[in-house]
């Protein structure tokens, strides 16, 4: 039921490296994202962005509630129209329709967890995997699972549940779920939009470790919330207020940062700790420690020792 | 991975040939049940069936509310009946009713009709082309849910309506009738119409198998999912209109086919076969019978053509409100039609037993054809 069977190294850690270096991008496949504005009849949710991820780097995108960071992913995913320019290894996404971005290696989750209820958990891979299939194939009937079908099975945890119809997994299995087919599919940006929420610590930690993994060779953007997820795993951090970049770098530099504590807080000390209390309380996160300022004292040591590596 | 073990294993995994021998057996069965009356009967609600059946694929595993398929066996069934008017006039012949309405001139867009393989040929390509074109041009645009019903049913009243308006090419309101051979076969010989049941029930049968094969292949597991969240399956990686187009366009040959055996066998194609009316009808057998299933379609068809025909024979005056309780009954008590009978009282049974097991991949389709 959990993905407890992430391999921390050894024999099963090969199959799944196989798999997730399937896609192999080279070093210089990044993602470029310059002067990016999304327009809702005139209000701009997202205002002049600019944003370079490599991979390896696990970008966390953080902000307070309308700042743009979902519409940020939709707008690189093709499901808003925007302005600017959007590369991903030197080809634009914008402008393209959802699949074909799909197609060039950007894929995405949804806040709210989205397979195919319909289907089971391996119907749903072997679906996100077929995009690489010929169409002619197809018209013909699965008669043995995957190879990377049943990697990704393990390294999602869901093995023992590939048979059931997705639509009953619990919501953080449909997370993984949803990552396991942005793996199957070989996507070489993953974009997740509050991949954590509504998890327990024990399933945060894991997914933690499973995006670390992924992240190594990827590009890994994440919204998120969860400040305690963010300090353990994130490499770098975003943060955006009101449509821009209010500040970019490491998760203790940009902790640090007086305009986004400002942001965050709104004006110094306890009062204002309460206000973004309330305000993120209702993302059902930790919201008691998002906001107060000891916290942002514990930088990168939260993190697991050795993976830098 | 929860394949079934053992004998009756064996018998489930193998289902189908079991079914399909119990098709064959009911198939050559008939025709020792049934007058020739009856059997002719039969033989045509085989017809509606085919349609049915395509619509079983486009609207109860693709999502498409197909309302119009009355254009696509109209437009099968009145290129048949073409073909088989010139075939009786004989080669250079006119048909009849040209000769009582027009100028006596065969037009030339009739010519081509003469020739049986060019018929046979434009009766699958033909709508696979028109279902091709529309239904690339709809749903690449996204036009879908209650758009898209509305739009086929317009489709299909503006067909009706067109050939209505052509009595000089296509016998108008009274369409075509009193046909008397069909590729050399005299249709007053009840050997030769015992024939055209044979090959519209066997047609069926191949029709009934290239739907399960859709269903089972991974392009059904796609438009199941096209079905369900057609945005999702977009940031899969795909383009779902694809999906759709292949299935709209196999439900469009079938019904062609449909109607192109519709006419040999009930003798007559007119508007009233074609129009908005018919093409509503097509659903009912789909609803009744269960639309997301392999069989439902068929038997739901059958089922309330035989019954229509013999409550309207009973009760003449009132039998339509039998009809209309039916569909009340199975909307209210059974939405996905009477296949769910079984795999419900299944699901039922194992829930009281208490033996958690997943749906058979494929969902409720696989079980109603292994039932079968």
């Amino acid at each position: 039921m959990n993905p407890t069977n992430i391999p921390p190294d050894g024999a099963r850690a090969s199959l799944l490296d196989r798999t997730l270096d399937q896609a192999q991008p080279s070093e210089q496949d990044y993602l470029e994202v310059l002067d990016l504005t999304v327009d809702f009849d005139g209000f701009k949710a997202v205002d002049g962005v600019k944003l370079t991820v490599t991979p390896g780097d696990l970008r966390f995108l953080i902000g307070p509630n309308g700042a743009g960071k979902t519409t940020i992913i939709d707008a690189l995913t093709g499901l808003v129209p925007a302005k600017g320019t959007a590369q991903f290894a030197g080809r634009d996404l914008l402008g393209l329709p959802p699949h074909r971005i799909v197609r060039l290696g950007v894929g995405r989750t949804f806040q709210t967890a989205s397979v195919i209820e319909g289907l089971t958990t391996l119907q749903n891979l072997d679906v996100a995997a077929g995009l690489h299939r010929s169409a002619w194939s197809r018209f013909r009937r699965r008669r043995d699972v995957p190879e990377e079908v049943t990697e990704v099975l393990e390294t999602i945890g869901l093995a023992d549940l590939a048979d059931v119809p997705a639509g009953i997994l619990a919501h953080g299995q449909k997370q993984w779920l949803e990552i396991g087919m942005l793996l199957v599919q070989r996507a070489q940006v993953l974009l997740l939009d509050e991949p954590v929420a509504g998890m327990s610590a024990a399933e945060r930690e894991q997914t933690g470790q499973l995006l670390m993994r992924i992240g190594r060779k990827r590009v890994v953007v994440v919204v998120e919330h969860d400040m305690e997820f963010l300090r353990s795993f994130a490499d770098s951090v975003t943060v955006l207020h009101q449509g821009k970049v209010l500040a970019e770098g490491g998760v203790a530099e940009v902790q640090a940062n007086p305009a986004v504590i400002e942001v965050y807080l709104g004006a110094p000390a306890p009062a204002a700790a309460e206000q973004a209390g309330t305000t993120s309380a209702a993302k059902a996160t930790p919201a008691a420690r998002v906001a107060k300022p000891a916290s942002a004292a514990l930088p990168t040591q939260a993190k697991p020792a050795g993976r830098e590596g | 991975m929860n394949r079934p073990r053992g004998v009756m294993g064996q018998l489930k995994r193998s289902g189908w040939l079991v079914g399909l021998a119990v098709a064959v057996v009911a198939v050559f069965l008939a025709p020792q049940l049934l007058d020739a009356f009856r059997l002719g009967l039969l033989a045509k609600y085989l017809c509606i069936a085919m349609v049915a059946v395509g619509i079983g694929l486009a609207w109860g595993q693709g999502g498409m509310l197909v309302l119009g398929q009355g254009l696509f066996f109209g437009l099968g069934g009145y290129m048949m009946a073409m073909h088989m008017k010139l075939d009786d006039a004989g080669p250079g012949g006119v048909p009849d009713f040209m000769n009582l309405y027009g100028n006596n001139m065969v037009p030339g867009w009739w010519e081509p009709f003469r020739s049986a393989g060019f018929t046979l040929a434009a009766i699958v390509l033909l709508p696979a082309m028109v279902a091709g074109l529309l239904g690339y041009a709809v749903f690449t645009r996204r036009v879908r849910g209650a758009y898209f019903a509305i739009l086929s049913q317009a489709l299909v009243a503006a067909f009706a309506t067109w050939v209505e308006s052509q009595q000089k090419t296509t016998g108008g309101f009274n369409g075509m009738t009193n046909f008397k051979g069909w590729f050399g076969f005299a249709l007053n010989d009840p050997v030769n119409k015992q024939m055209l049941y044979y090959i519209a029930a066997f047609v069926l049968i191949a029709m009934v198998l290239i739907v399960r094969w859709l269903m089972r292949s991974r392009f059904g597991e796609l438009l199941l999912a096209v079905r369900d969240q057609e945005n999702r399956v977009r940031f899969l990686g795909y383009d779902p209109a694809w999906s759709k187009v292949i299935a709209y366009v196999v439900a469009a040959v079938f019904a062609a086919i449909g109607g192109a055996l519709f006419v040999p066998i009930v003798g007559m194609i007119n508007p009233k076969n074609v129009g908005v009316t018919p093409s509503i009808l097509f659903l009912a057998g789909v609803v009744l019978g269960g639309r997301t299933t392999l069989l439902g379609p068929v038997l739901g068809t059958i089922a309330v053509r035989w019954a229509e025909t013999g409550l309207s024979e009973a009760y003449p005056s009132i039998w339509q409100y039998f009809q209309g309780a039916l569909f009340v009954l199975v909307i209210a008590f059974l939405a996905q039609g009477a296949a769910s009978i079984g795999p419900g009282f299944k699901a039922l049974w194992q829930r009281l037993r208490g033996s958690p097991r997943g749906a058979p991949p494929g969902g409720p389709a696989q079980a109603a054809g292994a039932a079968a």
